[in-house]
């Protein structure tokens, strides 16, 4: 019961954490774009841009900021066992992750805010470029302590002491799992932030708001997408290979794959029996699943009872089988509306080819409600990736249900995940009332530059 | 490395973490939980969330960083004690989620409604931790029970005792105080002489009560050298009393640091060579060798912080000298959110007539 629970916390808790860590990396780092635009031709409009998306960047910070705290909280919390199990291994990263990369992120974002009229103009672009630096390596950390789980490198089980104990510290910065992680969120989190611009730009167009300012925002959003969205396709498939050999029971979840097959084909869309071991109809892609899994058209995909039997042999008798359906659909419903992002931005490119503001209702309707698109995509991509390696918390070597804290009530841990719900749900509709509105508002007129030398002191550019 | 052992060496860095947040953070609690008592009016509250607002959040990864590397280097400390600890946690979380998000949001709309709500949620979500953060230390120097197997056998109750509400109330009173003196040296005016008078009357409780927790600590757990630091934290606290009434701010702030820090020094310099004694079975104690990591993660995790960590205080201290100005009445801007709800956003003109408006684009 305190096993369900804790689950369902870690679920809720790092899905909604996760809505606001793509748009916070995509924007930074397009934000410092935009920014160094500006200072490098002095064209206000990239100043304009900066602010705008900088206040919306600001608003969805601090919902990451404050929910990543209880993400590092909550290992310790609800999963004590497995605190003691992969300390050694897995505390490294996340101690590497606050020392290197949440100070940098914090401190400079914090002299980015204010700095406005104390930094010299190229010291303040400094400061946006090194907490987006900040926010990219908190990435890369984190993915490679959870890439660790996926595939643990670089440490042995010590029968001894009973945990996970690390040997080479440069194989689990270097894992290939957490290469593939890394080059695939960052390229979702450009196309997260990048659909957000996207959507916004193409309402205010439709409306001839700020034609200038959302017409430069459009352009950088579609070719962000564009290429974000290429390369988001090919890390994906770098990392279904790496996923085919390193946890094959994960990728044969994500097709409902039973038996072992080759060629292997993928199939677009199924309805079958709940549990997804009963197909009644289907719409097949002959040999993609062998390509996607093997990079061969031919190449052979094991199937669900056989991987179920070999881990009966490897690792005793129980069930090694995810929830399939889960996985089957969080996998189609990820790569769908990462092409539906992809596609949408080649639209939108072709209607402002030339020059034109594209001005169709539809086409803002569509980006509007794209912006929802990587949002899904993300979520449900992180809940594949999770789910799909279950029932291992570290794959091969501890299981989820041997990971809870012993000494922690259900009673407590339903406290905490009714207390989290709840909280996380007001703010969600304060964070996305306030986005909306700032969204709409559009950007702030320039100030004029303050009179130089005037003894009186002056009011501070930028404050709460 | 230097001839201490490894485990030494990240108690050491786990103190120093721990110092670094208290001190830092300590002060925008202060801040924070007294903002509704010195700002009467809405600009002296944004006065006083301003002396705090470019350093609040980089104050608080001292604290994600403490965690993570006590996870790294004492993986059975950080499991036992976040378990163990478990609501008074989870009463942190919330309180440090909703002040962060209301510093944030609560200029976003020019509405007294809403500001009042944040401002609620500051002071609360700043008290809160301010008193928590010494009912757990002072938890983690008596002990706790543990089973054999490290595991916190109790309830939240059992973290209540005197001992611990007396550590809660002296980090509470001592934070209230840091950020008194704290708001006092951020700004001049009728805000800086009520910050002092505040600094004042919370000495008057809050060092009898650090001096009866530090004397409480002494006798029961202490004695040895960490009497030098008990007596210096209580010595730093009188010298911050006679300063912050001279109007010398800064040394009085200096004070309240170093009796932070003092106190820290003194809490760890008990604790040792403990990381987290059982009250139940001498057993079920955590200590810094069995609670470690293996010495090549600690020794790899020794070489990150030695090249980090100084890096980190040089940025971070600047960051204190760019701000470093006292914030007066004439330049808080005037508000910039939106007007509340109902009163007419600026948008864009009826969508029914895409692009009759262009004009927007030129304002």
């Amino acid at each position: 019961m305190a096993l369900d629970l804790a689950r369902w916390q870690f679920g809720i808790t790092t899905v909604y954490h996760f809505l606001f860590v793509p748009l916070t990396i995509g924007l930074s780092l397009l934000v410092a774009g935009m920014q160094t635009a500006w200072v490098r031709t002095g064209d206000e409009r990239w100043l304009r841009m900066t602010k705008f998306w900088g206040k919306l960047f600001l608003i969805n910070f601090a919902m990451g900021v404050v929910t990543g705290i209880v993400q590092e909280f909550q290992f310790g919390m609800n999963w004590s066992d497995y605190s003691r199990f992969v300390g050694d291994v897995f505390g490294a990263p996340l101690a590497i992750e606050g020392l290197l990369a949440f100070f940098l992120e914090s401190t400079f974002l914090g002299l980015w805010i204010f700095g406005w009229d104390r930094l010299p103009k190229r010291v303040h672009l400094a400061t946006i470029w090194l907490a987006a630096i900040g926010t990219t390596l908190s990435a890369y950390f984190i993915l490679a302590a959870n890439s660790w789980m996926q595939h643990p490198v670089g440490s042995t089980v010590n029968p001894v002491t009973g945990r996970a104990e690390l040997h080479d510290f440069a194989a689990v910065l270097t894992n290939s799992t957490a290469v593939g992680a890394f080059a695939h969120t960052i390229t979702a989190a450009f196309l997260s932030a990048a659909m957000l611009i996207l959507g916004v730009s193409a309402w205010h167009l439709v409306r001839g708001n700020e034609v200038a300012v959302f017409r430069s925002s459009l352009r950088v959003a579609l070719w962000t997408v564009v290429v974000a969205g290429l390369g988001a396709v090919v890390t994906g498939d770098l990392q279904a290979r790496l996923m085919t050999q390193q946890q094959p029971m994960k990728m044969a979840a994500a097709e409902a794959l039973y038996q072992t097959s080759s060629p292997a084909s993928f199939s677009l869309f199924t309805i079958g029996s709940l549990d997804g071991s009963q197909e009644l109809w289907s719409i097949r892609l002959p040999k993609v699943l062998s390509f996607m899994a093997t990079g061969s058209p031919d190449g052979t995909v094991e199937g669900i009872d056989n991987i179920q039997a070999d881990s009966v042999a490897r690792f005793g008798p129980g069930d090694y089988v995810p929830n399939i359906p889960v996985a089957y659909w969080s996998f189609r419903v990820m790569i769908g509306f990462g092409i539906l992002a992809l596609l949408l931005a080649l639209v939108g490119l072709w209607l402002q080819r030339g020059g034109r503001v594209p001005g169709q209702r539809w086409f803002a309707g569509l980006a509007l409600a794209g912006i929802g698109f990587p949002v899904v995509a993300n979520s449900v991509g992180w809940i594949f990736t999770e789910t799909g390696r279950q029932p291992w918390v570290v794959y091969g070597q501890m299981t989820t249900a041997s990971g809870v804290s012993p000494s922690v009530g259900p009673w407590t841990v339903a406290t905490s995940l009714i207390v989290f719900t709840v909280l996380y749900g007001v703010l969600a509709v304060v964070e996305v009332g306030l986005l909306v509105r700032y969204a709409r508002r559009g950007p702030d007129p320039v100030p004029p530059p303050a009179p130089e030398g005037a003894d009186e002191p002056r009011p501070l550019a930028v404050a709460y | 490395m230097f001839g201490l052992a490894l485990t030494d060496i990240w108690f050491l860095l786990i103190a120093v973490l721990w110092t670094g947040y208290f001190v830092l953070e300590g002060f925008d609690f202060g801040v924070g939980a007294l903002l509704g008592v010195l700002g009467r009016d809405e600009i002296d509250r944004r006065r006083m969330i301003n002396t705090i607002g470019p350093v609040w959040d980089g104050n608080e990864v001292w604290l994600l960083v403490a965690g993570g590397a006590t996870f790294a280097a004492f993986p059975q400390w950080y499991a036992s004690l976040f378990s163990g600890f478990y609501l008074a946690l989870l009463l942190i979380l919330v309180a440090l989620i909703g002040r962060g998000v209301a510093f944030e949001y609560r200029g976003k709309v020019d509405d007294p409604r809403w500001r009042r709500r944040w401002d609620a949620v500051i002071m609360v979500g700043s008290a809160v931790p301010a008193l928590l953060w010494g009912v757990a230390f002072a938890n983690i120097v008596h002990g706790v029970p543990l089973d054999a197997q490290h595991e916190f056998t109790g309830t939240l109750l059992t973290l209540l005792t005197p001992y611990a509400l007396l550590g809660g109330l002296t980090t509470l009173g001592v934070f209230l105080l840091h950020g008194a003196v704290f708001t006092a040296m951020r700004t001049d005016g009728e805000l800086r002489d009520r910050a002092v008078q505040a600094a004042l009357w919370t000495a008057a409780v809050a060092v009898p009560i650090a001096a009866v927790f530090l004397g409480w600590t002494e006798a029961e757990h202490g004695g040895g050298w960490t009497l030098v630091p008990a007596v210096i934290a209580a010595l730093a606290l009188v010298v911050a009393v006679l300063t912050v009434g001279q109007g010398r701010e800064g040394r009085a702030f200096a004070a309240t640091a170093i009796a932070i820090v003092a106190t820290t020094v003194t809490l760890f310099g008990v604790l040792y060579p403990d990381v987290l004694p059982s009250t139940l079975d001498p057993a079920g104690t955590l200590t810094t060798t069995n609670a470690a990591s293996t010495p090549y993660t600690l020794r790899i995790m020794t070489w990150v912080a030695v090249v980090i960590t100084p890096i980190v205080l040089v940025y971070q201290g600047w960051t204190y000298w760019v701000f470093r100005g006292r914030i007066t009445r004439g330049v808080i801007p005037p508000p910039v959110g939106l007007p509340p709800r109902g009163r007419g956003d600026r948008s864009g003109p009826d969508p029914a007539e895409p692009g009759t408006e262009a004009a927007q684009g030129s304002r």
